[in-house]
């Protein structure tokens, strides 16, 4: 019977599988952090259990670290204990760990694939909904709750009930100035915030297949946002490409027998998919979020919704709360919103790829006056690499503030938070209420309209950018 | 894991949908290394459950005199979305609510809440209206059963809806059984696929 990739990496990683209970799966890569792990190793000591595959458990702190200055004390104290906790934990159950001044430290979507532990294939596991992130390479790579980060962590299983297979399929090509970030944020305000729910989606299509391996893991990243399990592109030359060479990767004779078997985990042809949606990506522009999930988008020539123009109720009532909360009056044209910060970073859009993008735009200008500006690379390698190609000489020139690797502003738990009221252009993922920061409004966007939006102080088209 | 067999309990409407994971629990709140005491910062966004003062919003629907000591919360489509962050569900729980009824929820978020011992159910969109109906108008607090041995949420006062729930988690919900004994009897498997692999 024809296969989707996601059904072959399924079945190669069932260990048990009995009628009337859901699947007992192996799982190849656990990436931990320090917010959804203390309760774990606390369960794992109190039963007298170890970590069953240490080899297979990466460790980094993320989610809580300071982006500045690192061999200061951090000042707050429950952050401190998070990090201690974690570091404290590594030690003890003698897992990999890339503590807060390693090289290799970053937020764990982004070393994943930097160190060659994310490939094609995988099962990938991580308490954080954006494990989705790593499907961009042929992986099914799903978020997990605390007790199963436990359950992970004891057993190295995972027990789930199958999801469906969803097909989002992209033809033609991204126009000039359209990034993958517009592409997903299209995708999610086509299909809803609960489109995919119960689904793995496989992207496909023309316009998947040239992005770089940056811009798909961009797409992956965001599938949590619509809602789905997991999001998943084929891996092709371009994943291989990425793979070879990194730390963590198969090596000669090991690369390229890993290779063939990478190939053979495309979709049949006449596989099955329970729900496909096209997408033409010749029609997408730049897009904007201008409510509090990430299915309120607009386009950046578009205008604020009008929610007496709606028909149907909840939608109604859901556009105006979305409004209040914003501070936006229907009908302003999205380039008139003005801005306080703007953030360019998250495990959305912190690498190599996004910041050259971002440079390219504010390069000799200067951000405006009444905007304050911040770049947060997505690991500490991206950082040296961006120094070493004089990038972070060009944000600082600009005004903006060049930081240390973390999740920074996208989810507001160290001190980078938004001050009530405040408005950001932002490149993370969510723009929950509150997110990044309590009372915070959160726009979402590609990061050359961050860019750009930071040097302007308002929303500009970037297809017209000089 | 306290085993889940029978539970009666006022029920709490929160006519929303989508209610994420940064608005059930903010993550300025995740700091905790503990499973308990996340209920205080349940919904403690600004503009929800508490005043700039920190005292509790009346306006704020679980804030209602009849909706206080819930234990059943019934709310919209998509409950849970976002964050696998696991303090949401601790947060409902160290709060009170022990059942969670919706047309439909995140999938993270409907896993999490079987490791805890409570119950998501998913109704049909006319069902949950009733029910949402029915609590918003009582004066003294609706009440109902939610019994997991025969599937059935009931009120005393006739009404009587029917669920499903997966039969795997309900045995584990019964029996208080969890997830990480039942993987260890089955050891010699993982090893087997260790081997082979």
């Amino acid at each position: 019977m024809a296969k989707t990739m996601f059904d072959k990496i399924w079945d190669e990683h069932v260990v048990i599988d009995e009628i009337g209970k859901p699947t007992v799966l192996y799982v190849d890569l656990h990436l931990v952090h320090e917010v959804t792990s203390a309760q774990a190793f606390e369960g794992l000591r109190m039963a007298n259990r170890k970590v069953r595959r240490p080899d297979l458990t990466v460790a980094t702190v993320d989610h809580n670290v300071p982006t500045t200055d690192r061999t200061l004390p951090i000042t707050d104290e429950i952050s401190k204990k998070q990090i201690d906790t974690l570091d404290n934990n590594a030690k003890e159950f003698e897992i990999n760990y890339f503590d807060m001044f390693s090289q290799g430290q970053g937020i764990v979507h982004v070393i994943g694939p930097e160190q060659g532990y994310t490939q094609p294939g995988k099962v990938i596991v991580c308490g954080d909904s954006h494990t989705s992130t790593h499907g961009a390479f042929g992986a099914f790579a799903l978020g997990i709750g605390t007790s199963e980060v436990e359950h992970v962590l004891a057993t190295q299983c995972l027990v789930q009930k199958k999801p469906k297979n969803m097909e989002v399929k992209v033809n033609g090509a991204l126009p000039f100035g359209v990034t993958a970030k517009d592409l997903i944020l299209a995708i999610i305000g086509q299909i809803g915030v609960g489109g995919g729910v119960g689904h793995v989606i496989e992207y496909t299509g023309e316009a998947i297949r040239s992005l770089s391996m940056a811009g798909r893991m961009t797409v992956c990243n965001m599938s949590i946002e619509a809602g789905a399990r997991a999001g998943m592109i084929a891996p092709d030359e371009t994943t291989f490409d990425f793979v070879k060479g990194r730390p963590q990767s198969p090596r000669d004779e090991d690369f390229d027998a890993a290779v063939e078997h990478w190939k053979s985990l495309s979709t049949d042809p006449g596989a099955h998919f329970d729900k496909v949606v096209e997408i033409d990506a010749s029609k997408l522009s730049p897009y904007v979020s201008w409510g509090t999930n990430p299915g309120m988008v607009a386009s950046v020539d578009g205008l604020v919704p009008d929610p007496t123009t709606l028909d149907n109720p909840d939608e109604k009532v859901a556009v105006q709360r979305a409004l209040e909360y914003m501070d936006l009056a229907p009908n302003t044209p999205i380039k008139e919103i003005k801005l306080d910060k703007v953030f360019i970073g998250s495990c959305t859009n912190s690498r190599i790829e996004d910041l050259r993008a971002a440079a390219e735009v504010v390069k000799g200008k200067k951000v405006n006056a009444d905007v304050n500006a911040m770049v947060v690379p997505g690991s500490f390698t991206i950082k040296l690499q961006a120094e070493q190609e004089g990038l972070d000489e060009i944000f600082r020139e600009a005004g903006f503030e060049w930081r240390e690797a973390g999740c920074s502003m996208c989810l507001g738990m160290n001190p980078d938070i938004l001050m009530p009221g405040e408005r950001s252009a932002s490149t993370s993922n969510r723009n929950f209420e509150g997110r990044q920061g309590p009372g915070g409004r959160t726009h979402l966007v590609s990061p050359e309209m961050a860019a750009a939006a930071a040097i302007a102080g308002h929303f500009v088209d970037i297809r017209e950018w000089k | 894991m306290e085993p889940f067999v029978k539970l009666t309990g006022v029920v709490a409407a929160m006519d929303r949908e989508n209610v994420d994971t940064d608005q059930i629990i903010p993550a300025v709140n995740l700091k905790r290394i503990e499973r308990t005491g996340f209920g205080q910062f349940l919904f403690s966004q600004p503009g929800w459950r508490f005043l700039p003062d920190g005292s509790p919003d009346p306006d704020f629907e679980l804030n209602k005199p009849s909706y206080q000591g819930a234990s059943i919360l019934v709310a919209g489509h998509n409950f849970g979305s976002g964050s696998s962050r696991e303090h949401a569900p601790w947060a409902l729980l160290d709060y009170g609510f022990k059942v969670i009824i919706a047309p439909s929820f995140a999938d993270i978020f409907y896993n999490n809440c079987f490791q805890n011992g409570m119950l998501p159910i998913v109704l049909s969109e006319a069902n949950i209206k009733n029910l949402m109906e029915k609590a918003q108008g009582s004066y003294e607090g609706y009440e109902a059963t939610i019994d997991l041995q025969n599937c059935t949420i009931s009120d005393g006062q006739g009404l009587t809806i029917p669920f499903e729930t997966d039969d795997f988690r309900r045995d584990c919900l019964l029996k208080g059984l969890d997830d990480i004994g039942l993987t260890l009897q089955n050891e010699d498997k993982i090893s087997i696929y260790e081997k082979s692999h």
